[in-house]
């Protein structure tokens, strides 16, 4: 799993940063997105929805994991 | 929206023979007072209520927030719950919000990724003991999905439900169930000043403000009759054309740039609205890139709200909400300027991601 620091990012950048990152993961691997702009909650599984992955749910506040599907 | 021709003549020969007080006795108050209550009768006809159940505002939002504290001062021994959609005007939701600061309570209801209402859940939750008010929107302002009003009033049973009317009044259909209605003159191409509130007769609803609230401005409302009494007899043939427009947008925005996601429903929806998001784009950007191009738009992104939260509609579909645009067409909306925005928007959207590397 890959960490991405986004906190203090205006939408769109951390989709911007999970877009650029996703395919230094494996296959079935997780990135895993700080990131504290209120849109994050619904740009980040929208993108997953976009672009064919699986958004993996918040595991904490201002925390999104997704696994990468294809 | 701008102001309809008709509205605008109203409103100069309103300013000219309807600037007295209504409520006085010379000539030129009851000239005022005869405009008024044909202003009046109009609305009363339209929407099928006596005219003296038809309540002017000065704004819509005033229209909002007279409807939900008075009906839920008035049904206060049947309980106080407040009962909306996630998708109401935020007029609705600051409404809801002082409801539960003063002890009440609100619940809202969500919608699917079409911007539907749950009639499901919908139905469960106003059948709860204690729901003093339904609220339902007839048709998103943000994305244009049109609601079942007609199922969602049966759902209701015995509890009364405003309707927010103001995106269906001009170009949609109105619903004919409801206890309250409320509509914004301004999204017909009213004035800006001008709300309407109709209760149904029996509907319980006591005035929120003190004895003495007036009205708002007399010219205002009766350019809002005469813009929508106007609006109304080209509608047939404005939504047939401005719909086809849409559809044309929607297909094309769809087809000519990537990551696009088209919201709200392709087919119950108002025929003037669309509004759809670009990955990667930041809203505001996207919005003053439209503006210098003479295109004249609004975005339910985060950048472009003065509280930096995204479209509390699009949140609430799941749709994404950087770089999204909703596009309201109008009477003096032409095919080629829709020709145009469609010719425009690729190479706009690709120069602002070139600029983040995407």
């Amino acid at each position: 799993m890959i960490e991405l620091d986004c906190r203090g990012q205006r939408c769109p950048l951390p989709v911007i940063e999970l877009a650029r990152s996703i395919g230094s993961v494996e296959i079935g691997g997780v990135v895993r997105i700080l990131a504290d702009d209120p849109a994050a909650a619904v740009d980040i599984p929208a993108w997953c929805r976009m672009r064919g992955h699986e958004y993996a749910g918040s595991p904490a506040a201002a925390t999104y994991d997704v696994k990468r599907l294809a | 929206m701008p102001l309809h021709p008709a509205g605008r003549e109203a409103l100069l020969a309103a300013l000219e023979d309807g600037w007295a007080d209504p409520q006085r006795l010379y000539s030129q108050a009851r000239r005022a007072r005869q405009l008024l209550d044909a202003a009046r009768g109009f609305f009363s006809d339209f929407l099928g209520v006596p005219a003296s159940q038809v309540t002017f505002t000065a704004n819509g939002t005033a229209a909002v927030q007279a409807a939900v504290l008075g009906a839920l001062a008035a049904r206060r021994r049947f309980g106080a719950t407040l009962v909306h959609s996630t998708i109401e005007h935020s007029s609705v939701l600051h409404c809801a919000a002082q409801h539960v600061r003063g002890g009440g309570k609100a619940v809202p209801v969500g919608v699917d990724r079409l911007g539907r209402i749950d009639l499901d859940e919908w139905t469960e939750t106003v059948k709860e003991p204690g729901v003093a008010l339904a609220a339902l929107i007839s048709a998103s302002h943000e994305v244009g999905t049109v609601q079942p009003v007609e199922l969602a009033a049966d759902a209701c049973g015995e509890v009364p439900l405003l309707v927010d009317a103001s995106m269906s009044a001009g170009l949609g259909e109105v619903p004919g169930k409801w206890s309250y209605l409320t509509a914004s003159a301004r999204k017909w191409g009213g004035p800006a000043g001008v709300g309407v509130l109709a209760i149904r007769k029996g509907a319980r609803w006591v005035s929120p403000w003190p004895d003495g609230a007036r009205e708002a401005d007399l010219p205002s409302v009766v350019a809002a009759a005469a813009a929508l009494h106007a609006v109304r007899e080209e509608a047939a043939e404005q939504a047939k054309r401005l719909s086809a427009l849409i559809d044309r947008i929607r297909v094309g925005v769809a087809r000519n740039v990537p990551d696009v996601e088209v919201v709200g429903d392709p087919v119950d929806r108002l025929p003037h609205l669309v509004t759809f998001s670009c990955l990667y784009v930041d809203g505001e950007a996207l919005l003053h890139a439209l503006d210098r191009r003479g295109f004249a738009v609004s975005s339910g992104s985060s950048c472009t709200s003065s509280t930096l939260q995204p479209s509390h509609v699009l949140a609430a579909m799941g749709a994404l909400t950087h770089g999204n645009i909703r596009i309201c067409l109008h009477r003096d909306t032409l095919e080629s300027d829709v020709d145009r925005f469609l010719a425009e928007l690729p190479g706009i959207v690709r120069e602002l991601r070139a600029e983040v590397g995407m």
